[in-house]
């Protein structure tokens, strides 16, 4: 008689916990949590520090034109000198493109993270809507 | 001279912008009943009036008539003022608007402890907000009893003790919430007053046939080595440092401003602070357009202002110079108009941000079991605010308009600048590390304007760098902060993820925000 083979016990990988809503994984401050909060902030951040190196490139070297070409300083444009065109008039709108193009992304951004966090909606409390937009 | 009827419009425009101001400070009266009206108009006001607000109460006498004076005088390196002034604006969108307003404190100092937890820190800002403060009210006070002086007559005191008055009741009766409606009136009372008299003197100019600058407009500041078209203060290395230097102070100093800041706590929530923050920048960009104007114009026609030392009166005395008669006097009014506004504007945000920080920390304390009612600290907190620049400024008038506001710029950036940035954007700052990076920037930035303001035992580089302190004071407040911070490490606040969260994710999400 063969005798039957030894029984052998099959196991699966231990299973994970219900995965929680991932609001909850941020007020819980688990590792994705920091994960999710980490990446709106890098985003954040990188877009705003974008945007200011722009304003550095677009303003910041002027002085620096100027010494380095002081040709420029006689330099008229629409009977204006360059300097009263750039610095009087052409600066403003390009300060207000720079922050109307940072607000459309940043907005992008915080809905990317609104959405992110509402997919994941498992388990757990009943949200609370607080706050208003 | 006829100085009786030169003194009409002037006197006429005064009251009826006293009147009007006011009248909608009454108006906002019936509205304001709690703390949170008194300080933040409890939150509800929308982007385009907040903008307008905030507008109106940055545009300073400074920028009404300060710039044109400066550009007639100097030339196009002043254009970068008003550059800086509005840039302020657009790094404060990025980096600063919606979490600030997130962060759910009502002054600089609420945020500092709010973030780091100290007692140390928050009196340490206090002490900052109440000094930027009166720094920035002194020349209000100052320019604006100059600028009566100039157009209604009378002695130089009374101007001051005008605005004083006006500011004080305002701000005494109504709180944030009338001034909110008050500021707003008076942006684009402002704009109209340097607006239409740009427009009709243009006209007139083109009517004269474009004249240009004649012979004796060559400036008047005869250690200028460059030419009026050159965006830079002096030849050579020193220019380029003053220049970027300036830069630095203006475009790092508007985020610290105690009046400014104060702002984006009456926005409902972070999104809405950075579209108020974007209508700003366009509010105040259209507005900086039109001082150059002034200033091409006053070379043409004014240019014996600048070689008496008078071009702060530029705007005001423009209009008469170029068009006689009733044109003129009509014209004449409007900019006195706005001017006046211009000052009352100002130091009400001023004294409003000042007294509540007053208000919590020091009129609001029990003094001896005695403990004052928010809304009666908020009001001695404002007279407080008010009462001590005016005293200063009538006893003493030596220091000159423009040096302070720098000042104030400088002083600004070097401290709140760095404590707002690193708080927001970084988890390591500790609460020595910031009171550390205020004390080097504060110091710093404050000895070197003090230093400034009595010429003639520097010269060479050492006074270039105390002039303009900016481009070595603000790095300077930020490597003590880190450095310090980091050798702190372990006082770090323990909720500082949770604060981030706070600060940084919108509203709408149901989190914990601690």
């Amino acid at each position: 008689m063969n005798e039957p083979p030894a029984r052998v016990r099959v196991t699966g990988p231990p299973r994970r916990r219900t995965p929680l809503a991932r609001t909850r994984e941020v007020d819980a401050e688990t590792p994705l949590g920091a994960l999710y909060l980490g990446s709106l902030l890098r985003e954040q951040l990188w877009l705003a520090a974008r945007t200011l190196a722009t304003l550095v490139l677009g303003l910041g070297v002027l002085p620096v034109l100027f010494v380095l070409a002081p040709g420029l300083t006689d330099v008229q444009v629409l009977g204006l000198p360059l300097a009263w065109l750039l610095l009087g008039v052409l600066a403003y709108p390009f300060l207000v493109l720079l922050g109307w193009r940072y607000l459309r992304r940043a907005e992008r951004n915080e809905d990317a993270f609104v959405e992110l966090m509402e997919a994941g909606r498992g388990p757990g409390p009943a949200p609370r809507r607080g706050g208003r937009r | 001279m006829r100085p009786d009827l030169d003194a009409a419009p002037g006197i006429i425009a005064l009251v009826l912008v006293s009147v009007a101001t006011l009248a909608i400070g009454t108006y906002g009266l019936r509205f304001s009943r709690t703390t949170s009206d008194f300080m933040v108009a409890s939150r509800t006001v929308r982007p385009r009036m907040n903008a307008s607000a905030i507008s109106g109460e940055y545009l300073s006498a400074a920028s009404f008539l300060g710039v044109a004076g400066l550009l007639l005088t100097f030339g196009a390196d002043m254009l970068w003022y008003p550059v800086g002034w509005t840039a302020g604006y657009l790094v404060l969108l990025t980096l600063v608007a919606a979490p600030l307003r997130r962060s759910g404190a009502y002054t600089l100092p609420d945020f500092a402890e709010a973030r780091l937890d100290s007692q140390t820190v928050r009196r340490a800002c206090s002490l900052l907000v109440v000094g930027i403060g009166w720094l920035y009210l002194l020349p209000q006070f100052q320019g604006a009893g100059i600028t009566l002086a100039s157009a209604v007559g009378g002695p130089t005191w009374l101007g001051s003790l005008v605005v004083a008055s006006v500011v004080l009741v305002n701000v005494i009766s109504g709180g944030m919430r009338s001034i909110t409606l008050v500021q707003a009136f008076q942006y684009w009372l402002k704009l109209t007053a340097l607006l239409v008299p740009a427009a009709v003197l243009l006209v007139v100019w083109s009517g004269d046939g474009r004249p240009g600058a004649g012979p004796d407009a060559v400036h008047a500041g005869a250690s200028r080595s460059l030419s009026w078209s050159s965006p830079l203060a002096e030849s050579g290395s020193m220019g380029l440092y003053l220049t970027y230097s300036l830069i630095i102070a203006t475009f790092l100093g508007t985020m610290g401003l105690p009046h400014v800041v104060v702002r984006f706590y009456t926005n409902p929530d972070g999104r809405a602070a950075r579209r108020t923050t974007l209508v700003v920048l366009v509010l105040i960009g259209v507005f900086y357009m039109v001082p150059p104007v002034y200033g091409a114009l006053g070379r043409v026609y004014a240019a014996e202002l600048a070689a008496s030392g008078r071009s702060d009166a530029l705007v005001l005395e423009l209009p008469r110079l170029m068009l006689p008669g009733l044109g003129g006097d009509l014209l004449t009014g409007l900019v006195v108009g706005g001017a006046f506004a211009a000052f009352l504007s100002t130091s009400s945000g001023l004294a409003i941000a000042v007294a509540g920080v007053l208000s919590q920390d020091v009129t609001g304390r029990a003094y001896a079991g005695r403990r004052l009612g928010g809304v009666a600290a908020f009001r001695v907190g404002a007279v407080l605010a008010v009462v001590v620049p005016a005293v200063v400024s009538l006893s003493e008038s030596e220091v000159g308009v423009a040096t302070t506001v720098g000042l104030a710029f400088a002083v600004s950036a070097s401290t709140f600048c760095p404590l707002l940035l690193l708080g927001i954007w970084w988890r390591g700052l500790t609460a020595a590390g910031a009171v550390a990076g205020l004390a080097a920037g504060g110091l710093g930035s404050g000895l070197a304007a003090v230093l400034t303001l009595f010429p003639g035992w520097a010269d060479g580089w050492v006074e270039i760098l105390l002039r303009r302190p900016a481009a070595w004071s603000v790095p300077l407040s930020f490597l003590v902060m880190v450095a310090v911070s980091r050798a702190t490490r372990r006082s770090a606040p323990l909720h500082v993820r949770r604060f981030m969260v706070r600060l940084h994710t919108p509203e709408v999400v149901d989190l914990d925000r601690g």
